[in-house]
């Protein structure tokens, strides 16, 4: 008896969607993982320097929603090492000790995490003053550890190296250093971080936005405020560093990657004078319904407009990335977004130079509670460029996704049962977050009633 | 000792520490599931707040285990993690799946509601009796020699006696180590009435394991005749450890003993797992891969056991103070 094996073409195509579902459902919660840690602290900070009671609170309110969030990025995390060999398991047999020791040095971060928001929480009520701030470092040099050697995986399978191939194809001399130090983790990874902070930043923010928009007492209210200050004001001061980080990785993607970036750009024929398009269709052939700068292209690449950038007349057809529109679009919903965010950032420091204060206006607030969503989808469609742009290859120019893929059945059905799983876990993620920040726990004990915390009524004490 | 057999060492550690550690809680919830269907409300109350109680802090930390196990697997030996994904991909998913359910039913029986925080409670119950369950078929199937090296292998070959059957005493010995460890928590916190309870479920799964693993070696005997012959063989000190660690944790558990219990029920799992390791020694996957063979590159080996070494350090201390913490009054 076995089970039917099932064509490539069909098996690559469930397989690549199921990946790409449950990575990007897993990114918005490592986001948290990585960034909210790092504002619970700067409100604890905060709290105890000035003995601000109500920065400290903000600081517990934040600590419970972590609990809840890291609960559910660590089974949706758990999938993806599943995945990783059950969807791919001739990369895994190819390359796995090549960029394994990645995933390795991952596992310490975990723990490190796990632990200490344990250890923080239950810290609340146990432990004194500043050593309960210290508690929380370890969980924010974990998030930054965690996705450094993750990021650097991926970054490894866009500009492989830290390896030699033997005559079958196989790799020998693994140096997992240089593996994991490649040219391109030096602007993913920045990249992801100043990503994850901007995704927390905003997105804390506009949930204060919007409660004072629904409630305008809530406008002078010193919570709300505070509540909304802190993440935006960390955010937007991040916002042009990762302009500029960005443009750093378009540069290394030009260089290292030029079917990807004839991808992202649309660019059909190889020369210099390169139009930069904003927007548009990729036909075969043109840019249809799109802003055409000519020669910012070639100016932005090399500065010059007399770069010469490749296009897709020398890229043979079978390394051809697919869905050049996506990608283009994809690509410019990022850029677009990055610098809308950066425009927000720059009305916030205006008033606040002049005022000393924020526009706690309607416009301003409506504004902030948009960019939660903005940094989010910012970051999803950077991911699109960067997985997308990178077929057919699942590691740039040595194995196609297609050589890679399961043979085995029945994926088309774990996508759809994923898609249910993962709706009503973000659902109840959300009612959770909600009862949470409404409780009123008996004695204010922080832990009650959290996955990683002591219950309400200790028994037997 | 060669690079590949440390590596093949710490696997088994990472393992041990999972089936331990991770084992525990999953057998809280199966202790759980059993006190689900009981009439007395107060009772079932107090089990769910008392395991929640036991694995709050430590749940997640405990899981991770099993994550550095799978890394462990396929940098150290990626020839036969991929025909093991391959061949095993529906225990393997189910597991996956059953880790998610568990994770979140546990995660959520805290912050939902009443009537949702108890349906958090039942799924988290049933995961904890699958997951270890289809974990168990995993390793009876690649005992049983249903992986083979650089094939996709039969995808139903888990669906067998020996697969079956360890699937079946992973559940037991979860149940097992949970019931020692609460019936410790129990009598630490002074909770002698639920200590009763579980001293005496505490005794009737070391009865039921016992048994297991004595047909198990039978069911071994006649489908994988090397690791039954290994077992008798050098892993015959292995065998009688675990054997007398057992019957001293049963003798322990009749008198009331309760410090040694602990410690005595991790030494039976670990003097089984290493029986077991010592017995399949030098196959990974019978008895078409040794450790040699499927060994990763010799840098990626080395950069394991630095890490495994550099996890070691971070983790001891640093849940040794998540334990001290949980166990101290709070401040006031
Ligand atoms: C808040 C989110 C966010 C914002 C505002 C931006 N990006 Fe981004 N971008 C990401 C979040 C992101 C990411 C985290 O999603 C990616 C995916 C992979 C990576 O390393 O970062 C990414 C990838 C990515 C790549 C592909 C890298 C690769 O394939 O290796 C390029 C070329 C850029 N970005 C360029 C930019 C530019 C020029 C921006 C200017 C406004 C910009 N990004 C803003
Ligand atoms: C940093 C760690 C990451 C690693 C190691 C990784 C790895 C992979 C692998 C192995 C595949 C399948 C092979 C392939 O299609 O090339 C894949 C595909 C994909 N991933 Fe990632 N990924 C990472 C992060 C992400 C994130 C955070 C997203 C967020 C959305 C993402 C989006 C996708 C998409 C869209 C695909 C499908 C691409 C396609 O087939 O067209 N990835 N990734
Ligand atoms: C293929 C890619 C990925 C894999 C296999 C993966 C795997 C995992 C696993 C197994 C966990 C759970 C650990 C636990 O039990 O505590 C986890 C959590 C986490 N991952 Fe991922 N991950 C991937 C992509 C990413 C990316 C791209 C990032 C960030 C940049 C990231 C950051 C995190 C963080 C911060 C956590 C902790 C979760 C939390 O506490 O919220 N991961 N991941």
């Amino acid at each position: 008896m076995s089970l039917p094996s099932v064509p490539i073409a069909d098996n690559l195509l469930a397989a690549r969607e199921l990946m790409a579902f449950t990575l990007g459902f897993h990114i918005i919660l490592a986001c948290v993982g990585v960034a909210l840690p790092a504002m619970m602290l700067i409100a604890e900070f905060k709290g105890r320097r000035n003995d601000d009671e109500v920065a400290l609170d903000l600081a517990k309110r934040w600590s419970k929603a972590a609990a809840v969030l890291f609960a559910v990025g660590a089974v949706t995390g758990t999938v993806l090492s599943f995945e990783m060999g059950l969807l791919w398991p001739n990369f895994m047999e190819r390359f796995g000790d090549v960029f394994g020791t990645g995933f390795a040095i991952e596992g310490i971060f975990f723990f490190t995490e796990a632990i200490f928001i344990a250890i923080y929480i239950y810290g609340w009520k146990r432990i004194d003053g500043w050593k309960h701030w210290w508690t929380g470092v370890p969980i924010v040099i974990a998030g930054v550890g965690g996705a450094f050697s993750v990021v650097a995986v991926n970054s490894w399978m866009n500009q492989p190296q830290g390896f030699a191939l033997d005559g079958s194809g196989n790799p020998t001399g693994v140096e997992p250093l240089s593996a994991l130090f490649n040219p391109a983790t030096v602007y993913e990874f920045p990249h992801m971080l100043l990503a994850a902070y901007m995704v927390v930043g905003f997105g804390l923010a506009s949930i204060y936005a919007i409660s004072m928009l629904r409630s305008p007492a809530k406008r002078s209210d010193r919570r709300h405020r505070l509540g909304l200050l802190i993440p935006l004001t960390v955010a937007a001061l991040l916002t042009p560093v990762q302009i500029f980080v960005g443009d750093v990785a378009a540069r290394g993607v030009a260089d290292h990657q030029p079917a990807k970036f004839a991808g992202m750009e649309c660019i059909y024929e190889t020369g210099p004078d390169q139009t930069e398009w904003l927007g548009g269709i990729c036909t075969d052939d043109e840019v249809r319904w799109g802003i055409g700068i000519p020669g910012l292209d070639s100016l932005l690449v090399g500065f010059s407009t007399d770069t010469v950038v490749t296009g897709f007349d020398q890229i043979p057809d079978d390394e051809e990335p697919p869905a050049h529109t996506l990608l283009h679009l994809a690509f410019d919903t990022m850029v677009g977004i990055g610098f809308a965010l950066l425009a927000l950032g720059g009305w916030l420091g205006f008033y606040w130079w002049r005022k000393r204060d924020f526009p706690a206006t309607k416009w301003f607030l409506r504004a902030v509670a948009l960019s939660g969503i903005g940094a989010v989808v910012a970051m999803e469609a950077g991911w699109i460029v960067t997985e997308v742009g990178r077929q057919p290859w699942i590691v740039q120019g040595l194995m196609r996704t297609e050589d890679a893929v399961t043979n085995a059945g029945g994926l088309w059905f774990v996508l759809v049962g994923a898609i249910f799983l993962y709706a009503g876990l973000g659902a109840i993620a959300v009612v959770s977050l909600r009862r949470i920040a409404s409780r009123q726990e008996p004695g204010g004990d922080v832990g009650a009633g959290l996955p990683y915390g002591p219950p309400a009524e200790e028994p037997g004490r | 000792m060669s690079k590949p057999d440390v590596v093949a060492a710490i696997l088994c550690a990472g393992a041990t520490l999972y089936a331990i550690f991770g084992g525990a809680d999953f057998g809280a919830g199966v202790w759980e599931l059993f006190a689900a269907r009981k009439r007395d409300r107060g009772l079932r109350e107090r089990i769910e707040q008392r395991v929640a109680l036991s694995l709050g802090p430590v749940w997640e930390a405990n899981h991770v285990w099993l994550i550095f196990t799978l890394v462990v697997l396929w940098t150290g030996f990626p020839d036969a993690f991929a025909p093991i994904m391959e061949t095993l991909y529906v225990p393997l998913a189910l597991a996956a799946i059953g880790i998610v359910l568990r994770g979140s039913g546990f995660a959520f029986g805290h912050t939902l509601g009443d009537v949702g925080a108890q349906r958090a409670h039942v799924v988290f119950a049933v995961s904890s009796l699958i997951t270890p369950f289809f974990l168990g078929c995993v390793v009876g199937a690649i005992a049983a020699g249903e992986v083979e090296a650089g094939g996709s292998g039969n995808a139903l070959g888990w669906i067998g006696p020996l697969p079956i059957l360890v699937g079946v005493l992973f559940v037991a010995s979860c149940a097992y180590i949970a019931a020692v460890f609460l019936l410790d928590d129990c009598r630490r916190a002074g909770e002698e009435e639920l200590g009763e309870y579980f001293l005496r479920r505490s005794i009737a799964a070391a009865v039921v394991a016992g048994a297991l693993a004595a047909a198990g070696l039978i069911v071994l005997h006649a489908d994988a005749r090397g690791i039954f012959d290994g077992l008798f063989d050098e892993g015959l000190p292995f065998l009688i450890a675990s054997v007398i660690f057992g019957l001293v944790t049963l003798v322990g558990l009749l008198r009331g003993w309760s410090r040694a219990l602990r410690p005595l029920a991790i030494g039976a799992v670990v003097a089984l797992v290493a029986g077991w390791a010592v017995a399949q020694f030098p196959y990974l996957l019978p008895d078409t891969l040794t450790v040699a063979d499927g060994a990763g590159d010799g840098a990626a080996l080395t950069a394991l056991i630095v890490v495994f070494i550099v996890a070691l350090v971070t983790v001891v201390p640093s849940l040794a103070l998540l334990f001290r913490l949980a166990q101290r009054q709070a401040l006031e």
